[in-house]
């Protein structure tokens, strides 16, 4: 075990732990009658608009009933990343914003994300999680999965479950992924996503970190010791605007800043008046709430475009506004400015200057096209992720599949899809005997 | 505005809303903060030789988020010393002359039965109740319950009651009993000038499922109760409506049991009730619902056009029929506002599992000659909008009602007339007929 990783706190201080939980967990009382305020619809609209098909009047119903295991249990089976999903899933436009109450107009829809967190983070504390799910026989298959993010842990978790031997790589030396390193800390501190990777491992995964593939561990090598392989590798770094005075301190990208704020200790904010972050996704948008709960002053949105054209969501920017960030449209970098060293502020090609201590570049991320193109078998498609079949994630490679970020995947829920996916593929293609409660086959 | 005052057995009552004989009448400080709320009489706590309570004594039901839908104690008579509670009767009604005020009693033997009366009367309170109901505790003494539910000692106990009282009689019925009519008869035939029902139904409120002892907990154990609230209305209502549709019945009804609205009160009246009684709702929301009862049941006689309560009683009992007396040729068919449903198809789910399956919903096909007048809109919108909404072939509709029960959105599914025409024709007359046979039938 690294230092820090999961069932261990992470050393202090850090910035996240300054950042409340935006949605506390609800008390048992709270959420049996939230639950109760569900109609336990019959072919609900919300199970179709969940990417992994929980069947979610099913597991309120039991959080209702007070039988909350049973509850997690059906939540985990359909999505083993049910609890992270539970925390960090954008509802609003999924499974709530499907919600009947909607239509309705009477009373808001129900807070799936909240009871879907309350009753797997249960048995997350109970050390019963791991416990509740059906498991066939260890079958001697190896399985490797590359990356420990979301995608990499639901495919390992469900395919551990049929019986394979699974081995995780990870570049880093926490696993987790971007729950880890990049969740918003007002919806899960690194700790919370780390009780999850020990869930999976719980299941009876092996999980590797420190190690990366394509240094450490050869393509051919991981190809020739695997039955399969499930490459999750996540996105490259931060996408650089290429202009005047960018390297440099004062300027950062948005995952590299994010995951600093996040687990490193003694990194602070403390000095920064003004910052301005550059972008219009979802990660600008979480970067700027993060700065404007951590006590910045004044935090601008830099944005190219209007807003309607912004790709981050609107309830996202809503509450960004409340918490005092200011959205400037269409304003295009030109230079950063310094003085002397440290940074002086960011000019734009209309000539307007915006003074800031800190700015954050959330313009995207690379993709890792070279450990992607380095496994035989594993074509690119014109945006850089890996062609596969969108039904299974399987390449040109038959012991190759991929998910996650790799085939563009935005959410960690579709990441989780995107592994269980794959895991029924692999146990598919490699011939394990089908169960009729394999948890894997539970949902879409 | 209408007249609400009634006259009961001679007693004179400003309105038809008094307060059982419970824990709501235990002190003249509580009978006389509720008089000036608004009720208009008031049943004291049964007095009778003191006793001793246990801690816990009371238990309910909850359903859903609903708190207290049914409740249920072991609560014995009052604890308090007799010379208190007569002092406290006499400065009541002193204090407060226009007030129907009413001492429940249960002793056990005629000496004691005749004593207290005597006492009662001095106090210048204006009738009895002989509690022959209380089905918890005191039954096991030979009192209570175990007096009302046989008629021949209900009649030996009233008679003692009757020879010596001056002042109007009632006698409280139990309901735990096969048949109301046979003590109802018994008490009219002894001479009691009126009957108050139901006292409470032997409960056990459930069972701590930790402590594996049922509620409410008594230390390690616990006991039978009396069971009230909302949830016994209906038995109740069936209790008073026999009573009320009885021509032997000769004497006023107060009506008790799950009384918490105007709304209840009135549909009690109009079985027969004269006054009706309210306990759980006092002690569920306290005394000043009573200002809600006063003019919600003014403003709906004002709307029926009726100038007094008077006018309300009995309105219904005639319509309260054996089922061999009801319209067979009367046909009622379900009916979805296609605008209103919000898609959550528990009306669908319900019909189909455990009805006619009668309700559909998309484009299941009708067949020829059937009707659905719904079905064209129910599938525009579903189109239109992704809403499941659904519609019912009016020839598959049996006219149940299950739907209209389930359907979370008020006024969403009516049960529209589909008698067309057919003339009325009951059980009893295809028995007159000799045409009460069905076919493939044991007797077809």
């Amino acid at each position: 075990m690294t230092p820090g990783a999961e069932g261990r706190p992470l050393a202090e201080p850090r910035l996240e732990t300054a950042i409340d939980d935006a949605k506390p967990n609800f008390s048992p009382g709270d959420a049996v009658a939230e639950a109760n305020r569900c109609l336990y619809c019959h072919d609900a609209p919300c199970v179709q608009a969940c990417p992994t098909g929980i069947d979610i009047p099913t597991f309120i119903r039991k959080i209702g009933t007070g039988n909350v295991r049973g509850s997690a249990r059906v939540i985990l089976s359909a999505n083993l990343l049910g609890y992270s999903c539970g925390r960090v899933c954008p509802v609003e436009v999924l499974c709530a914003g499907a919600c009947v109450y909607n239509a309705w107009h009477r009373s808001p829809p129900i807070a799936i994300g909240r009871l879907q967190r309350y009753a797997v983070e249960a048995t997350l504390e109970d050390g019963s999680a791991a416990t509740l799910l059906s498991r066939a026989k260890p079958n001697g298959r190896r399985v490797a999965c590359v990356g420990a993010g979301p995608a990499s842990l639901a495919c390992a978790g469900y395919l551990a479950l049929e019986g394979c031997a699974v081995t995780l790589f990870e570049k880093r030396a926490l696993a987790g992924g971007l729950n880890v390193t990049g969740v918003a800390p007002y919806k899960m501190h690194a700790e919370a996503a780390l009780a999850e990777v020990a869930f999976v491992r719980a299941l009876g995964v092996e999980i590797r970190t420190g190690v990366e593939v394509g240094r450490d561990v050869a393509p051919a090598e991981l190809l020739r010791e695997h039955d399969a392989v499930f490459l999750a590798p996540g996105l490259g770094g931060d996408t650089r605007l290429g202009i005047p005075g960018e390297d440099g301190p004062g300027v950062m990208g948005a995952t590299a800043w994010i995951e600093r704020m996040k687990l490193e200790t003694g990194f602070a904010v403390a000095g920064v008046k003004r910052a301005v972050v550059i972008g219009g996704g979802n990660t600008a948008l979480d970067a700027a709430r993060e700065l404007a709960k951590l006590g910045v002053p004044e935090v601008t949105m830099l944005y190219r475009r209007g807003e309607a054209e912004m790709s981050g969501y609107a309830h996202e920017l809503a509450l960004a506004r409340r918490e005092g960030v200011h959205l400037v449209e269409r304003a295009l970098p030109r230079a950063f400015t310094r003085d002397g060293g440290a940074l002086a502020g960011v000019t734009l090609a209309d000539g307007r200057v915006f003074a800031c201590e800190l700015a954050i570049v959330a313009i995207g991320q690379g993709r890792l096209q070279q450990l992607l193109a380095s496994f035989p078998g594993v074509a690119l498609d014109p945006n850089g992720y890996a062609a596969v079949d969108r039904a299974t994630g399987a390449t040109g490679h038959p012991k190759i599949w991929v998910g996650g970020d790799g085939i563009g995947g935005e959410l960690v829920v579709t990441a989780a899809q995107d592994g269980k996916r794959a895991a029924r593929a692999i146990a598919k293609t490699l011939g394990l005997p089908a169960r009729p409660d394999s948890p894997m086959n539970a949902g879409h | 505005m209408a007249d609400l005052s009634i006259e009961f057995a001679g007693i004179t009552s400003p309105n038809p809303f008094w307060l059982a004989s419970a824990p709501p009448t235990n002190s003249g400080d509580q009978v006389m903060r509720a008089f000036d709320m608004g009720w208009g009489g008031a049943v004291w706590k049964t007095l009778g030789d003191p006793i001793v309570d246990t801690s816990s004594r009371f238990g309910a039901l909850h359903v859903g988020n609903e708190r207290m839908v049914g409740f249920n104690n072991i609560e014995l008579i009052t604890d308090r010393p007799l010379e208190v509670n007569f002092r406290e009767i006499r400065e009541t009604k002193r204090k407060y002359p226009r007030h129907a005020l009413i001492v429940s009693l249960m002793v056990e033997s005629k000496e004691d039965w005749q004593e207290i009366i005597q006492r009662t009367i001095d106090t210048g309170a204006d009738g009895i109740e002989l509690n022959f109901g209380c089905p918890h505790g005191m039954c096991e003494r030979g009192m209570g319950s175990a007096v009302g539910a046989e008629p021949e000692v209900l009649k030996i106990v009233a008679g003692w009651a009757l020879e010596v009282s001056t002042i109007p009689v009632l006698i409280k019925l139990t309901p735990n009993v096969g048949d109301i009519l046979v003590p109802a008869l018994a008490a009219v035939e002894v001479g009691a000038h009126g009957l108050s029902l139901i006292n409470t139904i032997k409960s056990l409120a459930g069972v701590d499922l930790d402590k594996l002892v049922p509620y409410p907990v008594v230390g390690q154990r616990s006991t039978n109760g009396g069971y009230c609230g909302p949830a016994v209305k209906p038995i109740a209502l069936h209790m008073v409506g026999a009573l009320g549709r009885d021509p032997r019945i000769t004497v006023p009804i107060s009506g008790i049991g799950g009384i918490a609205t105007w709304r209840d009160a009135a549909e009690f009246i109009a079985l027969g009730a004269t006054s009706v009684q309210v306990c759980t709702a006092a002690m569920h929301y306290g005394f000043r619902i009573v200002e809600d009862m006063i003019d919600g049941l003014s403003n709906y006689l004002d709307s029926k056009g009726m100038a007094s309560v008077r006018e309300l009683r009995g309105r219904a009992a005639g319509a309260f029929t054996e089922w061999g007396d009801l319209d067979l040729s009367y046909k009622v068919a379900a009916q979805i506002d296609t605008a209103k449903c919000i898609g959550c198809d528990l009306c669908y789910v319900a019909c189909r599992d455990t009805s006619a399956n009668c309700i559909h919903t998309g484009e299941h096909p009708l067949p020829a000659g059937h009707r659905a007048p719904a079905r064209d809109a129910a599938i525009a919108r579903a189109k239109a909008t992704g809403v499941h909404v659904t519609w019912v072939d009016w020839d598959e509709c049996t006219g149940c009602n299950l739907c209209s029960h389930v359907c979370p959105v008020p006024g969403c599914i009516t049960m529209a007339d589909d008698t067309r025409g057919r003339p009325f024709e009951s059980w009893n007359d295809r028995i007159a007929r000799g045409t009460a046979k069905v076919p493939g039938g044991l007797h077809d």
